[in-house]
């Protein structure tokens, strides 16, 4: 294989393989590019459901609100996951990229079926929504879009695969793949399962809304639907917290506390964060009660327990690091003197905290059995998902974004001075967007409804004042919000296309270095504890985590509470 | 570099614990096995249980079943579009349709008594959704889904549909009256 290409960039000291390189900022681009168009229909959703603005009118609103759903949370997310899979094995391992001409194949696959996908919905036949439930019909293309993306997408993933075989063949490395590789397959894995699941459910859609099958259960695509709905935003879950550790270890040098609790939470999701299907079919005709609770807690929240075990990991081994710089006084200068102006850990920080805090605790309460009926299509349960999926996941790739301007693009970070402010304003207004959102929910405002005060409707409803200032709240930390996404493709594109090349050569050869394994660990003198305190190594994490608990289990007993007021049912 | 380069030590699965983690795990596992519990313990406790009962049917044969209520039990009519306003028994067999884009019929219930309520869609998805007392639920075209209900405050209740419909859906409004029994 002596005319594969690598370079190895100085800075980082990261080896690229050039077929990989290019394909990894075309996916990048594309993404960038769908975020765009996504957050062009968010501004117009978000000014819609703001009530004192209430911009388009229904049939727009819907439309557009169906564009947004589709190319963020699919296109968007699964376009710079692919990106994530091949710098995960081609460039963490320098390995050379298996057959990027396939993977080009898949790449110009999962561009048609955006193409395709956007095309339907601009037409005004495909108004569905992401979900597109049966027997609601669609444009044909709707669903042809999604299955031609899926199949680019999947290509994407056995590309990954089939890279981590080359590596291990050719002895790119020694001993065990990376932590952040192994939570790269953690998501290519679950990536995997989610698009079988896409495969099953939407071609025999796609055949009903040609005429070719004539009737399509609706509780059977519910179920089906949602192994892709949910599944997809679980690729979205372990892709993050992967690149949460590769953030910890490039900007602090941090190791895992220990790499048998980090890959045994990755797998925990491998083996259970699927079954989570079951949370949208809560409050389902037909359904067992056993079948809901055994689902919707992961068996028994084993992929719960995963996430709190990597929440206390990752900022566990930052503080183990920064104390080994010498941060050791209190339980929180490591914390207070993290370079909070870089973008790349505040964002990749307030991701982690709105991902555990916010989206987590709201996941788990909501996704209870019975504590799903005063939740079920509120407005909570997209208060819920921007909690997870923007301020978690979109938050995290572009903190990502910030590291690969330099690295992967070589080009330096134009505007750098807003790059800075990006992650505050982006994450804490979609954070104050989500709580919102879910103030609202509780008072029983719908999702995906046009008006509020239903407007032409024989028998009105008035939501109390509290319900539509929430919504005002809504409105404008949304906008506050899309500013910050704004910003971060103001960045992205100035730098790329029209940003100063970075000083440093970095060019082109045939000679590659073998990936070496991590220094073993020096243990300063008396243990990780003696930097520590009460025989601990992370006590400042510590602290946060049972913090975190604490909130959780208030939050999770005022929802019993509140379950309790309901009518009696059963 | 760790996290992102090959671990130190081949053997990495015998290193041991920090004791923040295994103090964590343990802490993390009690709190996910007590929510897991808690579900059946509310089947058993709690008096907010969704009930598993559900028919198969079929558009046709719930409309037939829901006008056949309605013409026994109509108590008035209501809106100029003369939407019927029934007081079925209590203890009886409720019978509501969504559809494209009303909560056909409206009820009127008796505060303390328990009703079974039939729920089913007559086209496409809908979602229950009774406010201000906040209860929710998926309607789906040819299931009937039967829930018992005990209204236990006064008044007016609006049924709301809250899966997207089509452009109509926020007009989509129903209601369900809780008065005083004999009344």
């Amino acid at each position: 294989m002596s005319k594969e290409l690598f370079r190895t960039c100085p800075e980082s000291g990261l080896q690229f393989h050039k077929s990989a390189e290019i394909l990894m900022k075309a996916h990048a681009v594309i993404a960038v590019v769908i975020l765009l168009i996504g957050g062009i229909a968010a501004l117009l959703v978000t000014l819609t459901r703001w009530p004192a603005i209430h911009l388009l009118p229904a049939d727009r609103f819907y439309q557009l609100l169906t564009t947004h759903g589709v190319n963020m949370l699919i296109f968007w997310m699964i376009s710079f996951e692919i990106a994530i899979l091949y710098f995960c094995s081609s460039t963490l391992l320098k390995c050379r990229l298996a057959t990027p001409k396939i993977a080009w194949f898949g790449f110009l696959l999962m561009l048609a079926g955006i193409i395709v996908n956007n095309a339907a919905v601009a037409s005004g036949t495909a108004s569905v929504m992401m979900t597109s439930y049966v027997p609601m019909p669609a444009n044909p293309n709707f669903y042809l879009g999604l299955i031609l993306f899926a199949v680019g997408a999947l290509i994407g993933c056995f590309v990954f695969l089939g890279t981590l075989v080359i590596a291990k063949d050719e002895k790119t490395y020694e001993g065990s793949i990376p932590l952040v590789t192994f939570g790269a397959l953690t998501a290519c894995i679950i990536a995997v399962f989610t698009i079988a699941s896409g495969a099953i459910v939407l071609i025999p859609t796609w055949l009903w809304s040609l005429g070719y099958i004539n009737h399509i259960d609706a509780a059977m695509y519910r179920i089906v639907w949602w192994a892709l709905g949910h599944s997809s935003q679980q690729i979205n879950v372990a892709a993050h917290v992967a690149v949460w550790y590769a953030i910890a270890a490039i900007v602090f040098g941090a190791r895992p506390l220990s790499e048998k609790v980090s890959r045994g939470a990755f797998f925990l999701y491998i083996a259970f964060l699927q079954l989570a299907s079951a949370h949208h079919l809560l409050v389902d005709p037909g359904l067992s009660a056993e079948w809901k609770i055994f689902n919707t807690s992961y068996a028994m929240y084993l992929a719960v327990l995963a996430s709190m075990v990597h929440g206390l990991t990752v900022p566990g081994s930052i503080e183990v690091a920064q104390r080994a710089k010498g941060f050791t006084n209190g339980l929180f200068e490591w914390l207070r003197k993290a370079p909070w102006g870089n973008p790349i850990f505040s964002g990749m920080f307030i991701s982690l905290i709105g991902f555990g805090f916010i989206g987590g605790i709201s996941g788990v309460v909501m996704g209870t059995e019975q504590i799903n009926i005063i939740i079920h299509n509120t407005i909570y349960v997209p208060g819920h998902f921007h909690a997870t999926v923007v301020v978690g996941s979109t938050l995290a790739f572009m903190s990502l974004t910030y590291f690969l301007i330099p690295t992967l693009f070589r080009k330096q970070i134009a505007f750098a001075g807003l790059a800075k402010w990006q992650p505050y304003l982006f994450g804490i207004g979609m954070s104050v967007f989500t709580l919102a959102m879910m103030g609202a929910g509780t008072l029983g405002v719908e999702r995906r409804h046009w008006d509020m005060a239903f407007t032409n409707s024989a028998l009105g409803f008035d939501y109390p004042a509290s319900a539509y200032t929430l919504m005002g709240i809504v409105g404008i930390s949304g906008v506050a919000a899309i500013v910050g996404g704004a910003i971060y493709i103001l960045v992205t594109v100035g730098s790329v296309f029209f940003g100063k090349p970075v000083e440093s050569e970095s060019s082109f050869g045939v000679a590659t270095s073998r990936l070496m394994r991590a220094e073993p660990i020096v243990v300063p003198e008396g243990g990780h504890e003696a930097a520590g305190k009460w025989g601990f190594a992370a006590p400042g994490t510590f602290l946060l985590a049972l913090f975190f608990l604490m909130t959780f289990v208030l939050y999770y007993a005022v929802n019993w509470k509140y379950l309790a007021s309901v009518w009696p049912m059963s | 570099m760790s996290a992102i380069q090959p671990p130190a030590e081949i053997v990495w699965w015998k290193q041991p614990l920090d004791k923040v983690e295994g103090t964590w795990i343990t802490i993390a596992l009690v709190w996910s096995l007590f929510m897991f519990f808690m579900m059946p313990f509310w089947h058993v406790y709690g008096k907010q249980n969704l009930s598993s009962e559900a028919y198969k049917t079929t558009p046709q044969a719930y409309l037939a079943k829901t006008q056949a209520m309605v013409d026994e039990y109509t108590v008035r009519t209501e809106t100029n579009l003369n939407l019927p306003v029934v007081r079925p028994p209590p203890g009886s067999d409720v019978y509501l349709a969504g559809r494209l884009w009303q909560w056909y019929p409206l009820l009127e219930l008796e505060k303390g008594q328990t009703y079974r309520l039939h729920i089913s869609s007559l086209d496409w998805q809908h979602g229950f959704s009774l406010q201000p007392v906040n209860i929710n639920t998926q309607i789906l075209p040819g299931y009937e889904m039967v829930m018992t209900i005990t209204p236990d405050t006064f008044g007016e209740q609006t049924i709301i549909c809250n899966e997207f419909c089509g452009i109509g859906h926020h007009t989509m409004v129903g209601k369900i009256y809780v008065t005083e029994g004999g009344q």
